[in-house]
């Protein structure tokens, strides 16, 4: 126990800490989740955590639906990148049914994916900004998610919850408005990010804040279930892209940044550096995309009639094409049976998918690991004894997502 | 020298002999599954084998089988060795009356709200753990929801049911529910009591 502060008279029943309750619906907790903390004057001397006050049963939901109506409700895990789980979930469904999909849509979801992942850091990045009172970065690098959301606006309709893709691929080829607003996004993006970075990286005031605040060391990290950026930074090179990689990634060429601390600056620098990679993975995918030519360039799904909806004008005019629609559509087709488990690396970690199929239509069990909810039980350690100024900090580096956390 | 799959199942039955047993390898995993009062010996082996070093707990999740008796409810560990990059999984069995499975939050930390999660919504009782309460649902919740005698859809209803999922027929729950014996069940949960009406 630290010192205590409060002296009370003899035989006083009263406590010498102050209980806080921080949320559940704080603007500092960036989500709906409480923290119960006893405070000795500014130290927190014990933090309790409440979560569930967005749970949606998704597990439960699963079990009722066919596969393709699934994925809307992955969008709603971690919304900062609805496309990871998206496709996260199609990768799972692929592995499952055994499909393999062509390099085009590999890498087309490779710049989806990659896209999502600079939204997520960004967010979780200029947060931080924002919790130690400098607002103006958050809102300069809003403006580039923006344009992020409207090249996902252009390839699926929609902005947050994306639903985007399908088994076996894209819902529709990307227009010429995708490519033309990735490529300035790519043009306008490192500038911002370097202007940013120069608020922020060595602002004296930013680094006392952050660093040496909320550590954790590698083994502890390990143990706890860290996964992400937040493992990276306390210095385990554990990357799912690299360690497993799914959708090709294993035909791009990048660098898994790791701290040494794990502390918010560590964590925070950490997403900055993999902004960068993410930058230039998309790169990497925009030039391989333009190399194919000629019937390979148009190509955006795999040939499985069983799980990818037929084009609308075969659906009124062909037999075989109407009946595979309204197989999909009614969710009958039986699975196999078999268990799978996989998994992508989602913008805080981590993201599995435990699928048990028992043949029938819908999967029999779904478990969903999201990386939030397994290393959010850390955050008593990782604030015990520090001031509550830095478990606000904490807090917001660790990225945590409701939607994610209660599933 | 990479660590295949064979080599752990080897290690495993020179070691706890034919109390492992099932193995399986869906998608290339290697599955197995160990008595319940077991789980932390095997966890502790693979942890602690300077070879095995399943040192990473991926995730941690409930089953619940309803029709075959005496192993209602499944445990599956996901673990990780993150140095050769192998995963394994790991499956206990018990009964629905007396869900009790060692915990493992004395090896992980991890565990500690992945089991919280599987008693909150399975009720399998984690012995020794330090805080098994409710994480997700109200702490007044008295029935665990996930739980196949607790069907998503409104069971009145004719127009749909199981046999449009690819099962034939109804799981049978509701008529079986009372040979499990489950106490903890409130009766004003049981579906089509309230006599809605047929949409």
């Amino acid at each position: 126990m630290p010192e205590h502060h409060i002296k009370l008279p003899e035989g006083s029943i009263e406590k010498t800490t102050t209980t806080l309750n921080l949320g559940p619906t704080h603007p500092a907790t960036h989500g709906v989740f409480q923290n119960i903390l006893e405070l000795d004057g500014e130290r927190i001397v014990s933090a309790e955590q409440t979560i569930g006050y967005i749970h949606r049963a998704f597990e439960k939901i699963a079990e009722r639906r066919p596969l393709y109506q699934i994925t809307p409700l992955t969008d709603r895990l971690n919304y900062c990148s609805s496309p990871i789980n998206n496709m996260g979930w199609h990768t799972t469904c692929e592995k499952l049914l055994k499909i393999s999909t062509p390099k085009r849509v590999d890498y087309l979801r490779v710049i989806i994916m990659e896209l999502a992942r600079i939204a997520d850091h960004l967010i979780c990045n200029s947060i931080v900004g924002v919790d130690t009172g400098a607002y103006t970065g958050f809102l300069y690098l809003m403006q580039y998610r923006e344009l992020i959301y409207e090249i996902w606006e252009e390839v699926c309709g929609s902005r947050l919850t994306t639903n985007i893709g399908r088994i076996g691929g894209f819902e529709r080829n990307f227009n010429d408005i995708a490519f033309q607003k990735l490529e300035k996004f790519l043009e306008e993006y490192p500038q911002a990010l370097r202007e940013f970075e120069n608020l922020f990286q060595r602002n004296r005031i930013f680094m006392e804040r952050l660093q040496g605040t909320g550590t954790i060391s590698a083994e502890r990290a390990l143990n706890y279930g860290f996964t992400g950026p937040n493992l990276r930074a306390a210095g385990v090179d554990y990357d799912v892209r690299v360690h497993s990689p799914y959708c090709s990634y294993e035909d791009f060429e990048f660098i898994i940044p790791v701290g040494t601390t794990g502390d918010n600056y560590d964590r925070w620098m950490v997403r900055e550096q993999e902004m960068w990679q993410s930058l230039s993975i998309i790169k990497q995918a925009y030039r391989k995309v333009q190399d194919f030519k000629g019937a390979e360039a148009d190509v955006y799904h795999a040939d499985v009639p069983e799980y990818y909806l037929p084009p609308k004008e075969d659906v009124y005019t062909k037999m075989e094409a109407l009946i595979w629609h309204f197989k999909i559509i009614m969710g009958e087709i039986n699975m196999p049976v078999g268990e799978v488990y996989h998994s992508v690396e989602g913008g805080n970690g981590e993201l599995g998918f435990y699928l048990i199929s028992d043949g029938g239509r819908t999967p029999y069990r779904l478990h969903f690991r999201r990386p939030c909810f397994i290393y959010y039980q850390a955050f008593e350690e990782l604030v015990k004894g520090s001031m509550l100024s830095d478990a606000i900090i904490t807090l917001s580096s660790l990225n945590l997502i409701a939607g994610e956390m209660d599933s | 020298m990479a660590l295949t799959n064979d080599y752990i199942k080897q290690r495993l039955i020179e070691k706890f002999g034919d109390q492992v047993g099932n193995f399986s390898e869906p998608y290339g995993m290697l599955t197995f599954e160990v008595p319940k009062d077991l789980n932390l010996k095997v966890l502790n082996f693979l942890y602690d084998d300077e070879e095995l070093k399943f040192r990473f707990l991926t995730t941690l999740a409930g089953v619940h089988y309803p029709h075959s008796k005496g192993r209602e409810l499944a445990v599956v560990y996901h673990l990780h060795n993150l140095v050769d990059n192998v995963r394994i999984r790991l499956k206990i069995f018990t009964d629905v009356n007396q869900p009790d499975v060692y915990t493992a939050t004395g090896l992980f930390s991890a565990a500690n709200w992945l089991e919280r999660e599987t008693y909150d919504f399975y009720g399998i009782n984690f012995v020794g753990h330090p805080n098994l309460k409710r994480i997700l649902n109200v702490d007044e919740m008295d029935y665990f929801p996930m739980r196949k005698e607790y069907p998503l859809e409104d069971q009145t209803r004719i127009d749909k049911d199981d046999e449009m999922f690819g099962r034939g027929g109804m799981l049978g729950f509701g008529t079986e529910r009372t040979d499990h014996g489950q106490s903890t069940l409130a009766e004003a949960d049981k579906p089509g009591t309230e006599g809605r009406e047929i949409v």
